[in-house]
C-alpha cells in the first residue's frame, strides 16, 4: 500500500519534471541573474537614489512611505534633504509627479506604479529590461526594448549607459533548429562604464525588491523564531501522546 | 481557589446539563477505532485551517475596502500600513492553499477506507456539499484583491455559467450585477465570502460531525468496531474515547502542520507562484487580458477538463457540463461502489489499478490546468480528428475519460474484484 | 511510588509542559492580531505634526490649521487681549487651568510659550462644536462686561483670550492646548514637545 502510494505520487511528479519550462521571458530573451542582497543597505540607499532621480518622475511607488526608508538605513533628515522632491512631509508616500492624463497622451498608457513590480515582473526580468534598450528609428520614442518588445518606455537611464545598437541574427543548424544571436553595439557612451551600469541597475532593482516587500527581513527572521518555537512545542505534544497511548495495545 | 472554580462549575451544570452531556457523548465518552493512521489527522486539520481563516478574515475585513478603485490599494495597505498586517494577509493566503490541501487529503482517506460506504454515506454527502461550498468561497475571496487574475479568472468563470443553453447569459448579467466584472460584482462578492457562505461551512461542519458520531468512525481497515463490544463497559473493544487519546494524538498533527504551515509562510508565502500569483500583483485592468489566464493550483483538475471538451454546436457548454459533472459526480460514490469490503486493504489488484490510475489523472490533470493548452508542444503529424495538435490537451482528454472511467466503471470493477478476507478486529 | 501514580506524573509533568509552550506561542501568535489594532502607519502620518507659518500674522488676527482632524488656532494677542485675562480672572470656572488640558509649559498665566502667541484646539470642551471669535466690538449681543473671546453657538458656552470657560456655561473645562513646539521665530510646529522651545 505504501509502495503504491509512493509511486502514485512519484509518477506524475517526474513526467512534471521532464518539461519543466526554462529561464526566460516571453519575447525568449534569457534573463539575466540580478543577484539582489536585501542585507547590502548601501546597494539599497544608492537604489532609492537611482529611483527617485530616474523613475519618480513618470512613475509613481504609491504604496511605499518615504519614512519607512528609516529601515534601510537613512535618516529622516537625509530622506527629507535627498529624495523627498513632491511631497511636503516625510510620512507621505511615492506619489507620482506625472498626472495619469499627461501620462497616457505622452506614453499611450499611463506608467505603471511600481510600488510592488518586482514582485509581478520578477527582479531578473527587471535587471535584464533596464539593460537591454536599444535605439530604434521606428518607434515613437526612439527606443526599443529586447525583453519587451516596443515598450512605451524610453530608456530612462540611457544617460548612465549611453546609446546602444542591437542587431538579431538568426540561424537555422542542419537540424532545422533555430538559434537568435543578439549582437549589441555601443553607439555612444554614457556617464558609467558597463561594469558601473550594471551595478547601478543592480542597486535599483535591489531597492524595487525591498520596495514590493518591505517586511521581507523581518518575516523571514520571526519564521526562524516560530519554527524553533514550534519544534519545541512538537517535542512535548510527542512525550505526551506517546505517554498517554501506553495504554493502547 | 480550585473549590470555587468546582462551584462555579456546579452552578452552570445545573443549569445546562448539556455542556457535560455534550462534553461525554462526542469527547469523553465518544469511542474511536484505536488504529487511526497518518490518514486521520486531517479532518481536525481541516477545522483547524477553518478557524484560522475565520479569525484571519475577520481581522483583514477591519481594513479592506470592498471597491474596485480601493480594493487594491487596501490590500497594500494591510501589507506595509497596518502593524503585523502583512502576516495576517500572508496566514489568509496561505491558509487557503493549505485549506484546499487538507480537505483533498481529507477526500483521499475517505476514498482509500471506503468512508462513505453504507451507513455513513450522508457524512459523505454533506462532505462533498462542504467541499462545493468552499470552491465558491475560495473562488469570490480571489475576486476580492482585485488583481488582473482575480478580475480576468472572474470574467471567464462567470462566462461559463454564460454558457448555458436558454438562461445563460441572463444568469452570467444576474451573477456580475453589471455586463462586466465590476465593483457591483467585487461587493456581493464580499458579503457572500465573508459571511454567507462560512455561515453555510460552519452549521455544514456541524451536521457532518454529528452525521459522523450518530454513526460512528470507520478505521483503516474498514471493519465496524461496533460489533464486539465489551460486555461489562458496553464499548466497543477495539475503541478508544476521543479524549484523550485522540485529543492528545490530533495536538501533535496540529503542532506538525504549523510546522509546515509556518515554512511556507514566513520563508516562501507566495511558493513559486502558486499561493500567491505574480499576476495578481498588477491592478485589475478591464481593457488588458493577461496572456495566460489560469485559475488557482487547486481548481486546475476541473479547468482541464473543462479545456478538454472541444467546443460542440459553437458552445462551450459541453466543457462546462463536463466540469460540473466531475464535481458532481462524487455525490454518487457511496452508490457507484458495489464492492465486498470497505478498506482499500482488503481490495484486489483490479480497484487498486484504478484507483492508481485515478490519482495519477488527477495530479497530471491538475498541472495541465496550470499551464497553456500549448506547453507540452504540437503532434507532429496532421490527421482528420486532430482539432488541435496540442499535445497538452490530447494528454487532458485521455486524463479526462480515465477520471471518468474510474467513477463510471466502479459498479463493475467493484463488484468483479477479487477481495481478500477481512479480519475480525482491527489490526495497526 | 507506585507505577500508576508515576505514569500520573509524567502526564501531569507533560501536560504542564505542552500547555505552558503552547500557551507562550499562542500568545506570540495573538501579538500581530492584537498590533493591527493601533493606529496604522497611514493614521500616524495623516496624524503627523503640522507646521505653521505665523511671519504674516497680524497682532489680535487668528489662524486655524487642522491637526489630527480637529481646528487649532493660532491668536497673535494684542496687548489689550493680554491685559483682560487677569481681569475676567474672577468670572472664569477654572482659571488656574488645574483640571483644563494643556502641556506643563502653559500651565500659566497666558496658558502658552510665549504670551503673544495663543495656540489652543477649536473645540467646545461641552459637546465639540466650534466656538467663534467674539472680540470687545460685539459688547452689543455679549454684554456689557465682555472683555473679548470666544462664544460657542450651540449652547452659549464663553471662553476668554487664553481659552478659558466663564462661569455658568455648560462648558466645564478651559480649551485644550496641543503640545507644539517653536521651530523658530516665525515657526510653530503643532502636534509635537521639541526640545528647545
Amino acid at each position: 500500500m505504501k509502495r503504491l502510494l509512493f509511486a502514485m505520487v512519484l509518477v506524475p511528479v517526474f513526467l512534471i519534471a521532464a518539461v519543466a519550462p526554462a529561464l526566460g521571458s516571453e519575447a525568449g530573451y534569457r534573463l539575466d541573474r540580478s543577484q539582489h542582497d536585501p542585507n547590502d543597505l548601501v546597494s539599497l540607499q544608492s537604489g532609492a537614489r537611482l529611483f527617485v532621480n530616474y523613475c519618480l518622475n513618470c512613475h509613481g511607488a504609491q504604496f511605499m512611505r518615504y519614512n519607512r526608508l528609516t529601515e534601510i538605513g537613512l535618516s529622516e533628515s537625509q530622506i527629507r534633504d535627498n529624495l523627498m522632491f513632491p511631497v511636503e512631509k516625510v510620512g507621505e508616500t511615492m506619489k507620482v509627479a506625472l498626472g495619469a492624463k499627461d501620462g497616457k497622451d505622452w506614453f499611450g498608457v499611463p506608467p505603471p506604479d511600481l510600488s510592488v513590480i518586482a514582485r509581478s515582473r520578477g527582479a531578473d526580468w527587471l535587471y535584464t529590461y533596464l539593460r537591454t534598450f536599444y535605439r530604434d528609428p521606428k518607434t515613437s520614442t526612439g527606443w526599443n526594448n529586447a525583453v519587451f518588445p516596443n515598450a512605451a518606455m524610453p530608456h530612462a537611464l540611457w544617460t548612465l549607459e549611453g546609446e546602444r545598437a542591437l542587431e538579431v541574427v538568426q540561424a537555422k543548424d542542419l537540424a532545422g533548429h533555430v538559434a537568435t544571436e543578439y549582437r549589441w553595439s555601443q553607439l555612444t557612451s554614457g556617464a558609467l562604464e558597463r561594469v558601473q551600469y550594471d551595478a547601478a541597475v543592480r542597486d535599483l532593482v535591489n531597492f524595487l525588491v525591498y520596495v514590493g516587500e518591505p517586511a521581507a527581513q523581518s518575516r523571514k527572521r520571526i519564521g526562524v523564531i516560530v519554527l524553533f518555537v514550534l519544534g519545541v512545542l512538537f517535542v512535548f505534544a510527542y512525550a505526551l501522546k506517546k505517554a498517554y497511548w501506553k495504554d493502547v495495545h | 481557589m480550585a473549590s470555587r472554580l468546582m462551584a462555579l462549575w456546579d452552578w452552570v451544570d445545573a443549569r445546562m446539563p448539556s455542556l457535560a452531556e455534550e462534553y461525554r457523548k462526542h469527547l469523553a465518552e465518544y469511542y474511536a477505532p484505536k488504529n487511526f493512521n497518518f490518514w486521520y489527522y486531517f479532518g481536525s486539520l481541516a477545522m483547524l485551517v477553518l478557524a484560522i481563516q475565520i479569525v484571519t478574515g475577520i481581522f483583514l475585513t477591519m481594513h479592506y475596502k470592498p471597491d474596485a478603485n480601493l480594493a487594491f490599494g487596501s490590500v497594500e495597505y494591510i501589507m506595509r500600513d497596518v502593524a503585523g498586517g502583512w502576516i495576517i494577509r500572508y496566514i489568509h493566503s496561505t491558509g487557503a492553499s493549505a485549506f484546499f490541501i487538507v480537505v483533498y487529503l481529507h477526500m483521499f482517506r475517505g476514498l482509500i477506507y471506503g468512508s462513505y460506504q453504507k451507513p455513513r454515506e450522508l457524512i459523505w454527502i454533506f462532505g462533498v456539499l462542504i467541499y462545493l461550498c468552499l470552491m465558491g468561497e475560495a473562488f469570490m475571496g480571489y475576486l476580492l484583491p482585485w488583481g488582473q487574475m482575480s478580475y480576468w479568472g472572474a470574467q471567464v468563470i462567470v462566462n461559463l455559467f454564460g454558457t448555458i443553453p436558454f438562461i445563460g447569459p441572463d444568469l452570467a448579467l444576474w451573477i456580475r450585477g453589471d455586463y462586466v466584472v465590476s465593483d457591483a460584482t467585487l461587493n456581493r462578492f464580499f458579503a457572500m465570502h465573508v459571511i454567507a457562505i462560512p455561515l453555510a461551512l460552519l452549521g455544514l461542519v456541524v451536521v457532518h460531525l454529528l452525521a459522523l458520531h450518530d454513526v460512528g468512525s470507520n478505521n483503516p481497515d474498514g471493519i465496524e468496531i461496533k460489533k464486539h463490544k465489551d460486555p461489562r463497559t458496553g464499548h466497543p473493544v477495539d475503541g478508544i474515547p476521543f479524549h484523550p487519546y485522540y485529543t492528545v494524538k490530533d495536538i501533535v498533527g496540529v503542532v506538525a502542520f504549523l510546522a509546515i504551515f509556518c515554512s511556507v509562510l514566513f520563508f516562501a508565502p507566495e511558493l513559486g507562484g502558486y499561493f500567491l500569483e505574480y499576476n495578481n500583483f498588477i491592478p485589475a485592468d478591464p481593457l488588458k487580458t493577461p496572456p495566460h489566464i489560469a485559475p488557482v493550483w487547486y481548481f486546475t483538475p476541473f479547468y482541464t477538463i473543462l479545456r478538454a471538451v472541444p467546443p460542440l454546436f459553437n458552445s462551450q457548454f459541453p466543457g462546462v457540463l463536463a466540469m460540473g459533472l466531475a464535481t458532481m459526480i462524487l455525490f454518487f460514490l457511496p452508490w457507484l461502489d458495489r464492492g465486498a469490503v470497505k478498506s482499500v486493504r482488503y481490495r484486489g489488484t483490479l480497484y487498486k489499478a484504478w484507483l492508481a490510475a485515478f490519482v495519477v489523472v488527477f495530479l497530471i490533470l491538475g498541472y495541465l490546468g496550470t499551464e497553456p493548452t500549448t506547453v507540452w508542444g504540437q503532434f507532429g503529424f496532421d490527421a482528420f480528428f486532430l482539432d488541435t495538435k496540442d499535445i497538452a490537451t490530447w494528454a487532458g482528454r485521455l486524463c479526462t475519460v480515465v477520471y471518468f472511467l474510474f467513477f463510471f466503471l466502479m459498479p463493475w470493477y467493484t463488484a468483479r474484484d477479487a477481495t481478500r478476507p477481512v479480519p475480525d478486529r482491527v489490526t495497526s | 511510588m507506585s507505577d500508576s501514580e508515576k505514569i500520573d506524573n509524567t502526564r501531569r509533568n507533560l501536560i504542564v509542559a505542552t500547555t505552558v509552550v503552547g500557551g507562550a506561542a499562542g500568545a506570540g501568535a495573538a501579538i500581530p492580531f492584537v498590533a493591527s489594532w493601533w493606529p496604522s502607519e497611514r493614521a500616524k502620518a495623516a496624524g503627523a505634526p503640522v507646521e505653521v507659518d505665523i511671519s504674516k500674522l497680524e497682532p489680535g488676527e487668528m489662524k486655524v490649521i487642522e491637526w489630527r482632524g480637529k481646528p487649532v488656532w493660532v491668536v497673535r494677542r494684542t496687548k489689550e487681549m493680554l491685559d483682560s485675562l487677569k481681569a475676567v480672572a474672577v468670572r472664569l470656572t477654572d482659571p488656574a487651568s488645574k483640571d483644563s488640558e494643556q502641556p506643563e509649559y502653559a500651565k500659566n498665566d497666558h496658558r502658552a510659550r510665549k504670551p503673544e502667541f495663543m495656540v489652543m484646539e477649536g473645540v467646545c470642551t461641552h459637546l465639540g462644536c466650534s466656538p467663534q471669535l467674539k472680540g470687545t466690538e460685539a459688547k452689543a449681543e455679549m454684554g456689557a462686561d465682555w472683555s473679548g473671546g470666544f462664544y460657542c453657538p450651540c449652547h452659549g458656552s464663553k471662553f476668554d483670550f487664553a481659552g478659558r470657560v466663564f462661569k455658568g456655561a455648560p462648558a466645564p473645562l478651559n480649551l485644550p492646548v496641543p503640545p507644539h513646539t517653536y521651530l523658530s521665530e516665525t515657526t510653530i510646529l503643532i502636534g509635537e514637545d521639541r526640545k528647545g522651545a
